[in-house]
């Protein structure tokens, strides 16, 4: 008993230092409602991570134009996606492709 | 050119909605609901036939991305009726529908590979192309139930989406 609650202890530690080092700098959200991204266009800085929050009954994905990153986000879930570096991507809905989007990530550090 | 005629037909189920003899005597919200599950079942199952016999990548995650849409919503529609206490009522242009799908069901089963691809994602472009139709001139204007009508919006905005991604397949078939 005593081992277990250690071992769930470690997982947590681990958990815990996985986020930090897993994201490092901010969290922006973007909300999916009514088969739209809100903001559609957003402007975020080197490092940041964008967290798609989907309060449809649907799934959807925000996946870049060119092909460089695909998320999925599940009916009333949210996922995410760090930008490391400057530019924009365009990205839609591939399950609904006239859901569109544009994320600007710009140097900021 | 057998393969036209039933997607014609099906057509032709929904677009007699439209017509001014069924205009003037127009759906009732339990045939509405009736005829919207009905069409979101018709996909799911040509999208289960298209995961079972193609074998292109696209394709069957677009019929994926069909079963699981199409599934939500009839769910969604299903917790309304039982919600507002409506019992779905079978009508012509549901019987219409499942008739016409069955026949087209079984003429894509004889078909494969790229045959059978190309069409699926055809059948799919006219038959998003007719429901859509169907729900912007008759389906949602004739609802009276504010909720009903809401998810039947919903339902169009969604299976838009499909209609893009369905001809943005299609086009590379040609």
């Amino acid at each position: 008993m005593r081992t277990a609650f250690r071992h769930a202890a470690i997982l947590l530690a681990l958990q815990i230092v996985g986020a930090r080092v897993g994201i490092a700098g901010e969290v922006v959200q973007v909300k999916i409602a009514d088969l739209a991204y809100s903001p559609a266009e957003i402007t975020i800085k080197e490092g940041d991570t964008i967290e798609w929050v989907n309060s449809d009954f649907i799934d959807h994905t925000a996946t870049a134009n060119n092909g460089d990153w695909d998320v999925l986000i599940a009916a009333g879930q949210s996922a995410r996606q760090q930008f490391n570096h400057a530019g924009t991507s365009k990205y839609f809905c591939r399950v609904h492709p006239d859901m569109t989007g544009t994320v600007h990530v710009v140097a900021g550090k | 050119m057998r393969y036209f005629s039933t997607t014609l037909a099906a057509a032709f189920a929904l677009a007699a909605l439209t017509s001014p003899t069924f205009a003037a005597d127009k759906p009732t919200d339990p045939q509405i609901a009736h005829i919207a599950y009905t069409a979101g079942d018709i996909d799911v199952k040509a999208g289960q036939l298209a995961l079972k016999k193609s074998k292109n990548q696209a394709v069957r995650s677009f019929a994926s991305d069909m079963v699981r849409d199409h599934k939500a919503v009839n769910e969604k529609a299903l917790a309304l009726v039982k919600k507002l206490n409506v019992t779905p009522e079978d009508n012509d242009t549901s019987k219409a529908l499942s008739k016409q799908a069955a026949e087209k069901q079984a003429e894509l089963s004889k078909l494969s590979g790229a045959a059978f691809d190309k069409a699926y994602i055809e059948n799919e472009v006219a038959f998003h192309k007719t429901v859509d139709g169907a729900l912007e001139t008759t389906l949602i204007p004739s609802s009276s139930n504010a909720e009903l009508k809401s998810l039947l919006q919903t339902g169009l905005k969604i299976f838009q989406g499909h209609l893009a991604h369905a001809e943005h397949l299609a086009s590379s078939f040609k």
